[in-house]
């Protein structure tokens, strides 16, 4: 049997705020749509930046790429404040658990010291390379163009501040607290020769200028190769070393990297599909930061993985290109 | 393996300030190309006092119980029909005007965040800005969606962002925001993070949420709690940013106090926008604008300064005039927005006699003596049929941008007038507070987009006024503007309500 509640219905003069219906039609719009479409400021701005006086504050021309609508893009999650943080709420819940299990059951000491250190030397010191990830993507929400676009860097910018974190937790449980092992990371980071590749290509990305461009060097390349490279190819080497414990410890970034490759890519094929100019200006840019990359990865993978890795990564980056029509 | 405790301090030490490292391949100032240029001098970020230790998993927490919360109640308040339970349709008004005049400054304060967030070269202060970025984008998300149902019954709310970037009065607060986005990442700091979040914003954002609760709208207010937790950690980051940026170096403390002095003079001007909203938008009151500004800026900032003081930070320079305005503001606002009603994007009205009363009683030594009057004979021309519009267009301060309609505070009845002179040109302007903010930095002021300027040069349609306000702004005319009585909204209100509309009531009188 079903119940039917009377309410009193009243009829609304319309449907959603105009530029909502200038953009999808006279109809009930979607929370995502309302909160993300045409709310970037685009015109009579009173005054130039300080800062940079030759542009305007919210201007279009801070990256090469051109789009005749910025607002063609759309994040495939159909994340805005609310969705974002309850669908990451939800991941640090089982994260969490997953970290409170490792320390409860005293599952560091299962680890041999070898696989210890392996971790603190080739997973822990990305935690540096996640603050800069970090940056980067908070660039591009201050300097891009159109909320679609905006939000998401900003999510994924606090995400990753989210992932330096765990990673650093992970050192910590590794040595009970005491800091040693973020210690010696940081080392590895600054002067292990096997690190300074990476290092160096993580810095030159934050002095750029062109937030389209950092998204590529960092997004796009960076993260395709240092995600493939560490938590597959490495995570399979420590699993094969007997450390499959840390799979929990790094479940978030595997997921985290899944769900948000779908906005990555979702935003690289609409760029790409727009123009011959943004096709090639994207390829220069990807070509520049793949090769950069390829070198300055080498000796970390090595050392991670074994001599074929960087290879390995570099295919899985190649696929993805040419997914998104590269 | 024993597990070493680590207090709240050492683990946000561990997990945010730790992840920084020394840059050996580029250089630091090509990293933040921003830091250096204003004049402030940074010695040491590592003093940075982290105001909130927040990581990202608990941020996380904490914001999505509190958006699951707010969320049901917006459905139920769509689902129910709220809009019906405010005290009545004139109320809504107030929310127009928070929605195309203080939303898309949410909007801007995100952006600004973030860019502070990129560009301070402390991880503390980056992360702590960073977040309230993220809050901000919350802000102006959750405004839009409580709003959303309002829309869909009243007039008005529909093309918010269109014509924040271009009506008269809502050029108002886009300028000053403008103002502090164009501005140096320390300025930017100082002028949102202190002035407005910290020293004024229970004046602004207060204000409109008490309303709210006072006048029956259970969506905005149920917005208004749920942002207070975040509000507070906004007041902490902003008064840290000033403690730092003071104990930093002494050569700080002049430049600090003189971006004091602009912003709160840049913020109360704003601020006239709230005034007339508590004195004249609300059916119900929360208290008068001269009440709140006693409490919260009088009260409050005295004892915030006596604090500052003790690092050479005085009391802001025009605080006297804005004290002695307080008796004033609010009438001459709504005098201002009552005769140019046509060219606004919401209604106005004449207060009722038990209105007039309350403001005698709340402003014993103004308001008879100089506005009661003025309003009465308002009231007699739109009862004799005749309501009254100005139709020419006003002058605008060249700095805050709002009419000159402020007077003299040693002669209430004297419009306030100064000038300035500067490449050969004359700038005009509504006080002495806009006119040295403009003569300190001329080369910013005379890029300002003054809309009446604007108008006359072409740049936004025309020839008749009515092409720009209908065609630029996208007013709806006859439906978005123009008094509140006779409206398509105190229509269907009173449809919704069997009411009988306030004119066929005095004509039954009569
Ligand atoms: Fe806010
Ligand atoms: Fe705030
Ligand atoms: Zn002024």
């Amino acid at each position: 049997m079903t119940i039917e509640i009377r309410t009193a219905t009243l009829e609304p003069v319309r449907n959603t705020y105009e530029h909502i219906k200038r953009r999808f039609g006279d109809k009930p719009a979607s929370r995502y749509q309302e909160g993300s479409y045409d709310l970037a400021p685009e015109n009579n701005f009173h005054y130039r930046p300080l800062w940079q006086p030759d542009k305007l504050l919210n201007d279009t021309s801070r990256t090469a790429v051109v789009m005749e609508d910025w607002y063609a893009y759309r994040d495939p999650r159909q994340f805005y404040y609310g969705t974002y943080v309850q669908a990451r709420a939800k991941l640090q819940e089982v994260t969490e658990s997953n970290y409170a299990f490792f320390d409860k059951r005293g599952l560091a000491d299962r680890m041999d010291d070898e696989v210890k250190e392996k971790i603190v030397r080739c997973l822990v010191p990305l935690r540096h390379a996640e603050l800069a990830a970090n940056m980067n993507n908070v660039s591009c929400t201050a300097y891009g163009t159109a909320t679609v676009l905006t939000q998401a860097f900003l999510y994924n910018g606090m995400d990753r501040l989210a992932i330096a974190q765990y990673l650093s937790r992970i050192g910590l449980l590794l040595d009970g607290n005491s800091g040693d092992c973020l210690a010696r990371a940081k080392e590895y980071w600054t002067t292990d020769p096997a690190w300074q590749g990476m290092r160096r290509y993580v810095e030159n990305t934050l002095t750029l200028e062109d937030w389209f461009e950092i998204y590529i060097a960092q997004d796009v390349v960076l993260d395709t190769l240092v995600y493939d490279l560490i938590y597959r190819q490495f995570d399979q080497v420590i699993t094969e070393a007997g450390g499959s414990d840390l799979a929990m410890l790094t479940e978030f970034m595997q997921e985290w990297y899944k769900d948000n490759s779908r906005w990555v890519d979702a935003t690289l094929k609409t760029t790409l599909a727009e123009s011959d100019h943004n096709r090639q200006l994207v390829g220069k840019w990807v070509a520049e930061w793949r090769e950069k990359a390829a070198t300055d990865l080498a000796p970390l993978a090595e050392i991670a993985v074994g001599e074929d890795a960087i290879n390995a990564s570099l295919e899985v980056l190649n696929k993805r290109l040419a997914k998104a029509g590269l | 393996m024993s597990t070493r405790k680590l207090s709240l301090k050492d683990k946000y030490r561990i997990l945010t300030r730790d992840l920084e490292w020394e840059y050996s391949y580029r250089d630091y100032r090509e990293i933040f190309k921003q830091e250096a240029f204003e004049g402030i001098k940074i010695t040491d970020w590592s003093k940075w006092e982290d105001p909130f230790r927040l990581t990202m998993d608990a941020y996380w927490k904490y914001q999505a119980e509190k958006e699951k919360k707010l969320y049901a109640i917006f459905d139920a308040f769509a689902q129910n029909n709220g809009q019906q339970n405010v005290t009545d349709a004139r109320y809504v008004n107030a929310i127009k005007l928070f929605l195309t005049g203080v939303s898309p400054l949410e909007y801007q304060a995100y952006n600004g965040f973030a860019h502070v967030g990129r560009q301070f070269g402390g991880v503390g202060a980056r992360v702590a800005c960073q977040m309230q970025s993220l809050d901000e984008l919350r802000h102006v998300q959750t405004q839009i969606h409580a709003m959303s149902h309002y829309n869909k019954f009243f007039d008005g709310f529909q093309d918010f962002t269109h014509m924040h970037d271009r009506v008269w009065y809502l050029s108002v607060p886009k300028s000053f925001f403008d103002d502090a986005r164009s501005a140096g990442p320390f300025e930017f700091m100082v002028a949102i993070g202190f002035s407005f979040e910290y020293v004024l914003t229970n004046l602004l954002f207060v204000p409109f949420m008490s309303g709210a609760a006072y006048n029956g709208d259970m969506a905005t207010v149920t917005f208004g709690f749920s942002a207070q937790s975040d509000e507070a950690r906004h007041m902490t980051l902003g008064l840290e940013i000033i403690k730092f940026l003071l104990e930093q170096h002494p050569d700080n403390v002049p430049v600090v106090q003189r971006w004091i002095n602009k912003w709160l003079w840049r913020g109360t001007r704003v601020l006239t926008l709230v005034a007339m909203m508590m004195d004249y938008m609300l059916p119900n009151k929360v208290m008068s604008w001269k009440e709140s500004f006693e409490v919260y800026f009088e009260e409050a900032a005295s004892a915030l300064f006596k604090d500052l003081a003790r690092y050479g930070i005085e009391m802001p320079r025009y605080a006297e005039t804005a004290i002695l305005e307080k008796e004033h503001v609010s009438h001459q606002a709504w005098s201002i927005f009552y005769n140019y009603t046509h060219a606004a994007a919401f209604h106005t009205w004449m207060p009722d006699d038990k209105e007039m009363d309350w403001l005698s009683e709340k402003y014993p030594d103004t308001f008879d003596k100089y506005y009661r009057a003025r309003f009465e004979h308002w009231r007699e021309l739109e009862r004799a049929g005749e309501r009254y519009y100005n139709p020419t267009l006003p002058m605008l301060c060249q700095t805050c941008q709002i009419p000159m309609g402020f007077t003299e505070m040693d002669n209430p009845t004297l419009t306030a007038y100064r000038q300035s002179v500067y490449q050969g040109e004359r700038y005009n302007f509504c006080s002495d507070g806009c006119k040295d903010i403009f003569d300190h930095e001329p080369e910013k002021y005379v890029q300002a987009w003054l809309p009446v300027h604007q108008i006359f040069q072409g740049n936004c349609g025309g020839p008749d006024i009515e092409d720009v306000l209908g065609d630029y702004y996208r007013i709806n005319l006859g439906v978005d503007n123009m008094d509140f009585h006779g409206s398509p909204d105190e229509a269907r209100w009173n449809a919704w309500h069997n009411l009988q509309p306030a004119e066929d009531k005095l004509k039954q009188a009569s």
